[in-house]
């Protein structure tokens, strides 16, 4: 009965570790996007560890503009409603109300995300305060340490969101890595001119330098479309990746059609009322599925080229992409955040 | 580091870490901070190079995926039955008799039922003091969307429990823990589970 006694909360370091803990059982995986509750299910039955609520995925936001935003709660509630892993969404940058939502419909994790519009030009979500743990981008170990510092439990690549090209989050994950060997070679009195210039806390940067590794779980996304990008991430250091747009995607701008018809279409004439459940289009819904289990085995047999070479021979199609060198400095997502 | 076994006159036990996903880093570490001799097992042909198992946290239904590939679901069945073989969390629940909500394939050789994701989502994630057999009080232990053992046969002990239901049990050559031992500084479970191949390989 009463033989317990909770100790979530009462200190930093238990609750950090319950947060870093998930992020633990997520390694070695792959994260998806989905858009949908059909989506939802086709990423659980290919393997995926996890997957993100979202209205719209990055190749989308691009294609359409506007302000992006949270998704729709009801979306989140009828994913969480058929996910037995975990649903994780996305709050704008700084918009802690966004975050306070999310926690409060029992996302696992919380990612403050580039891909939406920034809230805050100067301010960050202050994570410590939240019981749901926070991933966050980075584009370097300065920002990854700005960020845990905040309260990240987790840090990604940002790449460049949306395109299908995997330069960036290459680029980035091969700055962060660098500059992280780059301190495990420091003396103690190098250490503090080391956090001035990284603009990040000394302690943080010590305990990198001590340790060789960040303090929290590196994942990695932005423009990972692919089975064989799946695996350089993962041969680079990424310890699971996130693949958005690269698995229900088309094209830049138009979503594989993976959905069952509804009673509700059925009642507006879409299909007759034999059809509900049955696929709408199964060669669209097909090469979604493929996609999705083709980059979770190329995850798992990251160094096995044999492997990878066989899923990336049962993926039906590919996004179309984008070339990311190709987009306005001022239309890049990575540059939102500090 | 690469401490040698010299303590030990026969080479010690090689443990295997199943690296399908999931927590299997965080278990080789400890297990090393033990002395213990770790091997990461991603294919099927290298459960026959170990002499015991960890099967670590994660998501259960991305390792049925994994296990689907090239016998490995029914050689890993095959050792299990055999061999020491230690499961947390999602492991344990790979190791069950029994799976509901929802149910899935399992393993079946320990005579437990499971229920996932019993204790709710992340925000119920809890790290409790709870009552336990082994020697030293009670045990920190660390769940994560943890699962509920609701049923033990009557082969298995209760070593640990959580509001009177088990949640460290052990049934011969196995051990299950529905909490990650591996996350937590007490490394009595470990050590529990490297007393069980020692006493395995001496029999």
């Amino acid at each position: 009965m009463a033989d317990i006694t909770s100790t979530n909360g009462s200190s930093n370091g238990s609750s950090l570790r319950l947060k870093t803990g998930l992020a633990e059982m997520l390694k070695g995986g792959v994260i998806m996007d989905v858009m949908s509750v059909e989506q939802a299910r086709i990423a659980e039955e290919a393997g995926a560890v996890a997957v993100m609520a979202l209205e719209r995925v990055p190749a989308m936001i691009r294609a359409t503009g506007g302000v992006a935003r949270m998704c729709n709660p009801k979306l989140i509630k009828d994913i969480i409603a058929v996910s037995s892993i975990p649903v994780m969404a996305k709050a704008r940058i700084g918009h802690f109300v966004e975050a306070q939502v999310l926690e409060s419909l029992g996302v696992d994790f919380i990612d403050e995300s580039e891909v939406l519009t920034p809230a805050d030009e100067k301010y960050h979500i202050d994570k410590h305060r939240f019981t749901t743990p926070f991933v966050c981008g980075a584009k370097n170990l300065g920002e990854a340490l700005r960020r845990v510092a905040e309260g990240a439990a987790m840090i990604r690549t940002k790449g460049e969101p949306g395109t299908g090209d995997v330069v960036h989050a290459v680029q980035h994950m091969r700055t962060i890595t660098s500059e992280i060997k780059a301190l495990t070679v420091l003396g103690e009195e190098e250490l503090y001119t080391a956090a001035k210039n990284l603009q990040a806390p000394y302690e943080l940067v010590r305990m990198v330098a001590k340790a060789g590794k960040l303090p929290v779980p590196n994942f990695s996304a932005g423009g990972i479309a692919t089975p064989a990008d799946a695996a350089l991430m993962m041969q680079l250091g990424a310890e699971t990746v996130f693949v958005g747009s690269g698995i229900f995607m088309k094209d830049g701008a138009q979503p594989l059609d993976v959905e069952v018809w509804t009673k509700m279409d059925a009642n507006i004439g879409l299909c007759t009322t034999g059809d509900i459940g049955q696929h709408r289009n199964p060669e669209e819904r097909a090469e979604g599925v493929s996609r999705a289990k083709a980059i979770v085995l190329a995850t798992l047999h990251y160094s096995d080229p044999k492997i990878i070479a066989e899923a990336s021979e049962g993926m039906l199609g590919s996004m179309k992409g984008l070339a990311a060198a190709a987009i306005e400095e001022s239309q890049r997502m990575q540059t939102r955040g500090w | 580091m690469g401490a040698g076994p010299d303590k030990l006159e026969t080479p010690s036990p090689l443990i295997g870490v199943l690296a399908l996903q999931g927590a299997f880093e965080a278990h080789a570490t400890r297990l090393r901070e033990l002395d213990a001799r770790t091997l990461l097992v991603r294919t099927p042909s290298q459960l026959s190079d170990i002499d015991a198992l960890v099967i670590p946290g994660g998501e259960s239904t991305t390792f049925l995926k994994h296990l689907d590939r090239g016998g490995f679901f029914d050689l890993l069945k095959t050792f299990v039955e055999q061999k020491p073989t230690f499961g947390t969390c999602a492991g344990a629940i790979l190791l069950a008799a029994n799976v509901v909500h929802p149910h899935q394939q399992s393993l079946a050789a320990l005579d437990i039922t499971i229920e996932r994701n019993f204790y709710g989502r992340q925000n119920d994630s809890r790290i409790l003091q709870t009552p336990t057999t082994l020697p030293g009080g009670p045990l920190e232990t660390v769940y994560i969307r943890a699962p509920r053992i609701t049923l033990t046969g009557p082969g298995v002990e209760t070593l640990a429990t959580r509001d009177g239901d088990a949640t460290l049990v052990r049934q011969g050559h196995l051990l299950a823990a529905t909490f990650h031992p591996e996350l937590s500084p007490d490394t009595r479970v470990h050590k529990l589970f490297l007393q069980m191949v020692r006493d395995a390989s001496t029999t």
